[in-house]
Order: structure tokens, then sequence, then C-alpha cells
């Protein structure tokens, strides 16, 4: 559904990918780790059309993407999930909400069903609705960040680092919503530090190194043998 | 010297009425830094624009009114297209160039409407010529008028930032145009529209001005000083403290127009904005950074 060929992408004059190339089916989790620092989510970025690659092809259900605005890939089904969340800090939570349901072809019975949905996954924001998004606790902007993606109605979302800097407790909410989301048919790519998390909850692992994806092996496969994480991540 | 009570009321509503138009132009400007980093150099110049095409369309039809609505429409559409075709390819780029840009705009609208409209300044006839008693003064009903539209403008556009999904899309992407994109808000579109509507409250502000100081195509590097001193001190893209600032400036001017010139007395403007820059260089009428 999502293929990315041979994408290599710069920041300025420093060559951050070096010919990524990988793949996420429909439905699919995919999980990507890697150390600090090696490209993973530039990745994303490249896919979002926020790092342009200058080489290499971004494909999405048959259709080039590379290099599109990112405002056409959130309408046909692509979401990103930030790494620093990205909340609107003096949106309250639903303005934060409406920047993605008030969108064309969404009528009001759809949106209030959305939002209903949203609702039910995440009671806190529901609570929080009239709240300005910066006063939400880091766990809370999370699933804020999350719940922005969900009503997009995405069919693929790209999860930069979820459950980075969350109390366990949190950390296990967002695999819950993981495996709700997949349930539901929605793809993720996944990008991880936490790898008994990434290893759980994912069907395939690409493993990166320097700019490159170096392995690639079923989830099933690396949690059954774990030499080959302990080889690059050093875990 | 001693001031009398009567005169400090009087330039007080001299400082309001002023206060409101400058802010009309102000909120314009600081709601298109705020969403797209750009200093308009060419703000002022959009206001004579508007005092130009409003001063036109009064000499066609007679309609004061007419005129407000005709000024502000042409402008934002003219804004529009210069939004695009000068800005948008621009947009991320170093500030300097930016600067660059509007600046030169402002020299060709400058040019051109000496072209056009000649040297000498157009005025346009004021649409109500009442006058109230203010203490010694037989004070123009319309100075209140205008201060009165400027504040409804001012509070419409409020309305509309608040309310309703555009206005949503315009904060989402003033406070981070990258994320904006990303949850599928049209960002190029959405600049433009703020361009558009800043475009307009200037064109508005130059109609309004028109009867009380006259149209000349070197009004604009005047409200764009003023404008850019407010929207600084203000705190930059900051739209209540422009307002605010608007009206801390104006007063202040109007005050110390009773011991000096009036031309002196734009000094003290330039004092305040040396200040914050100095010591609150986020603006003064914005909460303390955390």
């Amino acid at each position: 559904m999502l293929s990315l060929t041979d994408v290599h992408t710069y920041y300025g004059k420093s060559h951050i990918l070096h010919g990524v190339s990988l793949e996420v089916g429909p439905g699919e989790v995919v999980g990507l780790l890697g150390r600090n620092g090696v490209g993973k989510s530039t990745t994303l970025k490249s896919v979002m059309g926020l790092a342009r690659p200058a080489n290499g092809r971004v494909t999405f259900e048959g259709r080039d993407i590379t290099g599109l605005a990112p405002h056409h890939l959130a309408r046909i089904g692509i979401a990103w999930v930030p790494e620093d969340r990205r909340i609107f800090r003096l949106l309250t939570v639903l303005e934060n909400l409406r920047t993605g349901l008030d969108r064309t072809g969404v009528d009001d019975a759809r949106r209030d069903a959305l939002l209903e949905k949203v609702y039910r996954t995440f009671p806190v924001l529901r609570e929080r609705r009239h709240q300005a998004g910066g006063t939400l606790s880091g766990g809370e902007q999370q699933m804020l960040a999350i719940a922005r993606a969900m009503v997009l109605e995405p069919r693929i979302i790209l999860l930069d680092e979820p459950t980075e800097g969350l109390m366990p407790r949190m950390v296990s909410q967002i695999r819950d919503i993981v495996d709700v989301l997949h349930r539901e048919g929605v793809a993720i790519l996944l990008v991880e530090q936490n790898v008994p998390l990434t290893l759980a909850v994912s069907n395939r692992i690409y493993i990166m190194e320097k700019g490159v994806v170096r392995h690639q092996a079923p989830a099933a496969a690396l949690r059954a043998d774990p030499t080959v994480i302990h080889q690059y991540l050093g875990v | 010297m001693s001031v009398a009570i009567e005169q400090i009321l009087v330039q007080t509503v001299n400082g309001l009425v002023n206060g409101m138009i400058l802010a009309l132009v102000a909120s314009g400007l600081t709601l298109i830094f705020g969403i797209m980093d750009v200093v308009n150099f060419a703000h002022g110049d959009l206001v004579m624009l508007g005092g130009f095409v409003g001063a036109t369309t009064m000499a066609a039809t007679g309609n004061f009114w007419l005129a407000l609505l005709v000024a502000a429409v042409v402008i934002a559409v003219f804004g529009a297209a210069l939004q695009i075709s000068t800005l948008r390819p621009l947009l991320g780029r170093d500030p300097l160039t930016t600067i660059l840009a509007t600046f030169g705009v402002s020299l060709v609208l400058q040019k051109y409407a000496l072209w056009q409209w000649g040297p000498s300044a157009r005025n346009l006839q004021e649409p109500i010529t009442g006058r109230f008693d203010l203490f010694y003064l037989q004070y123009p009903w319309y100075r209140v008028a205008t201060a009165v539209l400027a504040g409804a403008m001012i509070g419409a556009l409020w309305l509309f930032l608040k309310r309703g999904t555009y206005g949503i899309w315009i904060r989402a992407t003033t406070q981070d145009r990258i994320m904006a994109a990303a949850m599928g808000i049209p960002v190029p579109w959405v600049h433009t529209a703020v361009f558009a509507i800043g475009a307009a409250m200037a064109a508005a502000s130059g109609v309004l001005f028109g009867p009380l100081g006259g149209v000349t195509q070197t009004m604009g590097a005047d409200f764009t000083l003023r404008a850019f001193i407010v929207v600084v001190v203000g705190g930059m893209g900051n739209l209540g403290g422009s307002i605010l600032a608007s009206i801390f400036i104006s007063l202040l001017e109007a005050y110390a127009s009773l011991f000096v010139s009036p031309a002196q007395a734009v000094i003290v403007s330039f004092v305040a904005l040396i200040l914050t820059l100095l010591f609150r260089p986020t603006g003064l009428f914005v909460p303390t950074p955390k």
C-alpha cells in the first residue's frame, strides 16, 4: 500500500537517508527500529512531504506521491503523529480535533460519529474538550495527537515515538490503541525506541542504521531470536 | 505650563480615534506576520491604494459607504494576487528576502499611484457632517464614527478567528504551519486568504482616514512605520497586543502634543518602541513568556 523505493533525503547539505526502501501492506503494523539519528523520523517526514526526497520514489496505493504537498496527503488517507506531538497549544482540544474534522465530504452526522468515537476511545479528551491543548499533560497530549490523526479516517498512520517520555500506564494505553487501530484495518508505520512494545504490536520489523534499512524480518522471528536486535541496537 | 482638564479629555478622544484607525491597519499587519513570518513593508501602501480606490469610487458614485466596500474588495483581490505572485514563492526563506520583496512592492505601488493619480492629495467628502460640543470644540461626529467602525471591523475579525472552521484553520496555521498542513489544511491558500483580509482592512483604513487627512501617494510610509511600531510594542503577531498598543501609542502622542508640536509628539512613539525593545522585547501587552 505504502512503498518507499531507494529514497534519498537531505537536510541542507547533510545526507540523511541513503536509499531507504520499505513497504507497508494494507492493515499491516510495521515497526521501524534503530538507534537515535539513523533517519527513522526523516523516513516518516519523507513520506509526509515534509522533507522532500532528492531521489527515489514514494508510492501510496499505486500512486506516486513523492514530493506531494502534505495537505494533499492528509486528504488521501495518510496521517502523521509526530514525535514531539505538535499539539496546537492555544487551540482547545475540540478545536485541535476540528482541524481534521472540518473538511469537505464529511457531513454533520459523520462528524459527530467520528468525534464520539475518539471521545469513547479517549474519555479524558471529552472531559477536557474546552481546555487549551497546551494545558494537557504529556500523556493526554499524546492521546490528542493520535485522536487528531484518527479523525482524518486515515488508511495509514505514521506514528513517531508515541511512548517517548510517558509513564508505564500511558505506554500500555498507547499499546491498546495501536491494537484497536490494527483491528480496524488501519495500517501503521511505527517508529519506536521501545523495542519490546514494537516487537509485540508489529507484524514486521525493519531495522535502520546510518540512513539505510539493514535488516527486515517478521516480528515473530525477532521475538523468538533476538540476536539481530542485540547486534543492531545493543539492547 | 498648565494644562486644563478639558484639553486632556479632548486629547483622550483624539487619541482613541487615531488609535482605532491605526489598530485596523496594525491588526492586518500583525495577522500577516503571525501566520507567515512576513513583515509587510507595503502594508501602508495598501492603505494608500485603498484610499485612492475609495476616492475614485466616491467621485464616480458620490456614495462613501459604497466607496469603502469597493476599496476593501478591490484591494483584497489585489492583495491575494500580490501574495501569490510575490510572497508565496519566498515562504520559509530568510526574512531578509521578504523584507526586500515587500519593500520593492512598496516602491512600485507608490510610483504607480503617482502615475495613476498624480502628486496632489485627494480629499474624500465625509459622509457624516454633524458636530457636537466637546468642551471648547465642535467635535465632528465622523471622527467618532470612524473609531466605532474600525472597532466593529476588528470585532468582526476577532469573531471570524474565534468561531468557525476558517478561524480554526488560520489559528492552527499561525501556531504550527507544518502540523496544520499534515492535518489537511490547505496552508498556501490560508496564507493567501489572510493576506487578502489584511489588505482589505488596510484599504478600509485608507478610506476611513481619507476625510480626516486626505489621500496622497506618500501616505503609506507613515502608516507602515506607525503600524510597525505598534506591532512591535504590542508583541509581534499578537492581535490583542497590537490593538492595545495602537491605542496606547496614539494616546501617548495625543497627550504629548499638548506640550510640543504634533510633529515632535511622534517622537514619543519611537521612545516607546526603543524602551520596549530594550526592556520587554516580547511586547508590552502579552503575558510574560514562561
